[in-house]
């Protein structure tokens, strides 16, 4: 017993400095090791136990290792021939007894944290509920509470509990917040998975898919964007208000014949494809071509929205190989440019 | 000719040593592209469909058409050597196991021919396997190919199995066993169990796609999960089927290079059984981001992390194996004692993702690239080269040349952590796996770079290699039966290369290490168990070569059966006439088989005098 407990005092302050070393670790929109909310911090807490648990097999194989293969190098013209020993009870039930302990250390934690991710918020009157859709290559995000639905980018309020109940349109894909919750698979048919997370801080956070899903798998990314409980009031509110289709009858005429087959904006066009309505205050297009002021323009990756929504209308595929959108439709400059400009001033006003 | 036709097992082993080779290249080849994409962000080196395709088929055929074909290599070449036996025990179908591999290989590697690739990961996850969501022929070729080639792999096991229960010579009990032959065993053991379920998986996927039926189709009523599951019952025993051998190789090579005995032997024996049992009992620990719950989740993690305990025993029985030994540092050990730290670092990021809610985070992330490329590059792929610098000699008669060989050792250690240490970090920091590209900005950078760089070095590594074996082959055959001087198992009693019949006289086995017994006891060579007299030897036979040939046939017309017109007006489409042919080829062949009375051959005292002589 007093091993033991000398064992979790020599321990602790390891963890400590192990802890800070990871958190320095990447951004803090995105990396596990950087954790911003209370699930990702669970997660986190079990991946140092182990981490330290592990760096010390390490530390001892390697040491043993490094020890014997110096020490017992075979010098120059050495005929000798070592004592061929068999083995040793004692030794062996030593090396089995120590792992099954460190597993234990390890196991505990495990196993209650695997229930405690399990928890059940579905009957919780306090938590948002959110039905997390997946598609080759998009997220559609409803509120069936509020009665909205979006794409690619999943506003949140701080502190909330956010209870996912996550499925597939297509093929598997897997929801993934680093930062904040981990990942949960969505599968096709009647499979369908549930997860909660919340996040105490506002900002926005990145998400990616985990699961093979086709060419654009790695671009299929979205945003969680944590604000304040007032501006999500005011967000829900928003997004439900009506919306006027482009000023430019011109423009109206292509939008709602080329583009409104397939995507929505207020209470026009088609549910199939992600919503548009207030894609203009967006952080980003197609979850991958991030918006910025022009003078922030930084990577290759990032430009205006105008100029993003421009990119993404004139050649989808260029942008993401294999979606649905490419060859759906004939537009000429004048008219991409317009609906760009009409998408990018499609707004909406919500954060204070 | 003769290769074609030969059922001698060491010969086998050389062709599956040569085809594995070839495959390790290709899937190389696979790896160091899908690097270039990704040293630095947005790249367009290849494109998105292409990645998914190298990606794919790098996993498909380093894990199938690589890896266990250079371990059946070892294991040819050894196994009957090992345990003082003449052949395996049935070398006809030995010979087929390897054609309805190199043929199901082949008939993957098709598939970059034509154009349709495999291009839904290794794991072929439904639905994106199903021809809904891959509608070129490129599933086609996966599914057919494996089956093809998992046929080999099966007949093989059995094969092995049989061969280790009944041809052991007298006195070779099942605790005087080598531990190279020992893992092999269970190894057999595992493939016999596993297989199966990836034959009935592949061919209800092979159902979906080619019979419209809908075993993995959720809107027609069949679950996407069931895949997942039949996948991995087979998938993860497979990874143990990897590394077991490799466990086996890296006992005999430390034991021989210390001069000493195995350390705790017994319990060697049983933390590899024990691992192979459990083996079979975490295949859910892939999925537990796909949502089984909170209690299957909790079971899984525990069974899981039950594994490190076998293989810790075997961690530090290898370490104390060492201890107090006399430790050369020629190659084939080079390898092995590299092989356990990089072994070790790979087995504790095993029991890091085994604790369920931190995989949330890692699962399919670059952590798990870094964690299994630890355990396979890093153990098995290092076991492989320490088994194949140690059997060479045995294999081919010339030793490879050591100054190369311990290059080899350095660049391909030094690239291969440099390739994959990084790997783990990427993962933490939010990057997923299977990307064709990565944004720039998030930190990824610096890191793919070095990776790139690491990948590119193990690549020269490679190449070092395999000048080495040119240099090597270009040299007199010379190489003594007892090349490394500490030889300790009955391999190492007889010429090498053998000769066809292997043992003049079979052995009689007095001990664990038996050689090195007779060795301690004074004694030159084994004391024989029978007197000399001629020696009974199966024939060669071309209806293996035959028999794949037909399955490459079959496989290749039913695939196209729905593309191709119809067969002089019948309801037969070309594709099934051509399927049919192929599959005729195999029935008329196992026919002959079965009719032609072939009583083999016998080699005669004289003739086995002559090389004894010849030798002394
Ligand atoms: C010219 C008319 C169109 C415009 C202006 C338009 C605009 C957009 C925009 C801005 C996005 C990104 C959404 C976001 O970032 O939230 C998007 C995505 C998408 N659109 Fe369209 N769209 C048009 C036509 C179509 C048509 C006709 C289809 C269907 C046949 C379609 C299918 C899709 C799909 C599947 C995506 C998701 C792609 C992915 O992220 O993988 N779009 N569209
Ligand atoms: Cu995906």
């Amino acid at each position: 017993m007093m091993n033991r407990w000398q064992y979790f005092k020599r321990l602790a302050p390891l963890m400590a400095i192990m802890a800070l070393v990871l958190a320095a670790c990447g951004r803090e929109d995105l990396s596990t090791l950087n954790p911003q909310g209370p699930v990702a911090e669970e997660q986190f807490d079990l991946m140092v136990t182990a981490i330290v648990i592990m760096s010390l097999v390490i530390v001892v194989v390697f040491a043993i290792c490094l020890y014997v293969i110096i020490r017992f190098r075979r010098r120059k013209g050495d005929k000798s021939i070592p004592k061929q020993v068999e083995g040793s009870h004692k030794l062996e039930i030593v090396w089995t007894v120590i792992p099954i302990i460190l597993l234990i250390i390890l196991g505990v934690p495990t196993v209650q944290s695997v229930f405690n991710l399990a928890k059940d918020y579905s009957n919780d009157p306090d938590a948002v509920k959110v039905i997390v859709t997946s598609h080759q290559y998009w997220w559609e995000f409803e509120y069936p509470e509020l009665g909205i639905k979006t794409a690619q980018e999943l506003v949140i309020p701080t502190g909330k509990t956010i209870w996912i109940e996550a499925k597939t349109a297509d093929v598997l894909h897997s929801f993934w917040i680093p930062s904040l919750a981990g990942k949960i698979d969505t599968n096709p048919g009647g499979n369908t998975n549930y997860m909660y997370f919340s996040a105490p801080k506002e900002g926005v956070y990145l998400g990616k898919c985990a699961e093979l899903c086709g060419p654009s798998h790695g671009l299929m990314d979205f945003k969680v964007k944590s604000v304040d409980p007032a501006s999500f009031d005011r967000w829900a509110t928003a997004i439900k208000e009506p919306v006027a289709l482009p000023s430019d009858p011109a423009i109206a005429e292509v939008f709602e014949s080329k583009c409104l087959t397939c995507h929505a904006v207020g209470a026009f066009g088609g549910p199939a494809f992600p919503n548009l309505t207030g894609i203009g205050s967006r952080e980003s297009v197609a979850g991958i071509l991030v918006n910025v002021e022009a003078d922030d323009k930084q990577y290759e990756h990032e430009d205006t929205v105008y100029n993003n929504l421009y990119k993404w209308i004139k050649d989808p595929e260029a942008v993401k190989p294999g979606n649905l959108m490419s060859n759906q439709y004939d537009l000429t400059d004048e008219e991409i440019e317009g609906i760009a400009q009409y998408l990018s001033e499609l707004t909406l006003d919500f954060e204070q | 000719m003769d290769w074609l036709t030969t059922v001698d097992h060491k010969k086998i082993g050389i062709l599956y040593l040569i085809a594995g080779g070839f495959f390790f290249l290709v899937g190389g080849l696979e790896a160091i592209l899908i690097r270039i994409q990704l040293w630095k962000p947005q790249n367009d080196f290849v494109g998105a469909d292409t990645y998914n395709e190298l990606l794919t088929m790098h996993g498909t055929t380093m894990i199938f058409l690589a890896a266990m074909p250079v371990i059946f290599a070892l294991m040819n070449a050894v196994i009957p050597l090992q345990i003082g036996a003449r052949d395996v025990a049935f070398p006809f179908v030995n010979s087929l196991g390897f054609w309805t591999f190199l043929f199901g290989g082949i008939l993957l590697n098709v598939s970059w021919i034509v154009g349709d690739v495999p291009d839904a990961g290794w794991t072929a996850y439904a639905p994106l396997a199903g021809s809904t969501y891959s509608n070129d022929h490129g599933m086609d070729y996966y599914v057919l190919g494996l089956q093809i080639a998992g046929i080999g792999t099966l007949i093989g096991g059995i094969n092995f199995l049989v061969t280790i229960i009944n041809m052991r010579a007298p006195g070779m009990t099942f605790m005087r066993m080598p531990m190279f032959t020992w893992s092999a065993f269970i190894t057999s053991a595992l493939i016999l169990f596993a297989f199966p379920a990836l034959t009935v998986g592949l061919a209800a996927l092979m159902f979906d796609r080619l019979f419209e039926a809908n075993f993995f189709d959720p809107s027609a009523g069949g679950n996407a999960v069931l895949w997942e599951h039949i996948f991995w019952i087979f998938g993860h025993p497979e990874v143990y089927i990897l590394i077991l051998p490799a466990f086996g190789i890296i006992s005999e090579v430390i034991s021989t290079f210390s001069r000493k005995r195995l350390f705790g032997y017994s319990s060697m024996v049983f933390a590899t059984i024990l691992i192979g049992f459990l083996g079979f009992m975490v295949w859910a620990h892939h999925m537990f981001t796909t949502g089984l719950g909170p209690v299957a989740n909790a079971l899984f993690s525990i069974a899981t992390m039950l594994i490190a305990v076998p293989t810790g025993i075997k961690i530090f029985n290898w370490l104390f194996t060492m201890w107090g030994g006399s430790i050369s540092f020629k190659s084939p050990n080079l390898f092995a004692v590299g092989f356990i730290p990089t072994f070790v670092m790979g087995g504790v990021t095993g029991v890091m993702l085994a604790a369920a809610p931190a995989d949330f985070q890692y699962h399919d992330s670059y952590f798990v690239v870094a964690h299994f490329h630890y355990v396979i590059v890093g153990g098995l792929v290092l076991g492989l080269f320490s088994g194949v610098h140690y059997w060479w000699p045995k294999m081919f008669g010339r030793i490879l040349n050591e100054g190369l060989a311990q290059l080899t050792f350095w660049t391909f250690f030094i690239g291969f952590h440099l390739t994959f240490f990084v790997q783990h970090f990427l993962g933490l920091m939010g990057m997923p796996r299977r990307i064709w590209q990565y944004l720039d900005g998030l930190g990824f950078n610096e890191m793919n770079l070095i990776s790139t760089i690491g990948a590119l070095l193990m690549g020269l590594g490679t190449i070092i290699f395999l000048i080495n074996v040119v240099v090597t082959s270009v040299k007199p055959k010379n190489a003594p039966a007892d090349p490394w001087e500490d030889g300790r198992t009955l391999e190492w009693t007889i010429p090498s290369p053998p000769p066809e019949y292997n043992f003049a006289q079979t052995p009689l086995v007095r001990g664990y290490d038996a050689y090195w017994k007779e060795k301690q006891d004074g004694h030159s060579g084994m004391t024989p168990a029978e007197p000399l007299g001629p020696i009974h030897m199966p024939s060669p036979s071309i209806l293996p070569f035959f028999m794949g040939l037909g399955f490459f046939i079959a496989g290749f017309g039913f695939m196209y059966a729905p593309d191709w017109g119809h067969f002089l007006g019948t309801d037969l489409t070309v594709g099934h006439a051509i399927g049919i042919v192929g599959l005729l080829m195999v029935l008329i062949c196992m026919l002959l088989r079965s009719v032609i009375d072939d009583h083999g051959f016998h080699i005669e005292e004289d003739e086995i005098k002559r090389d004894l002589g010849g030798k002394a």
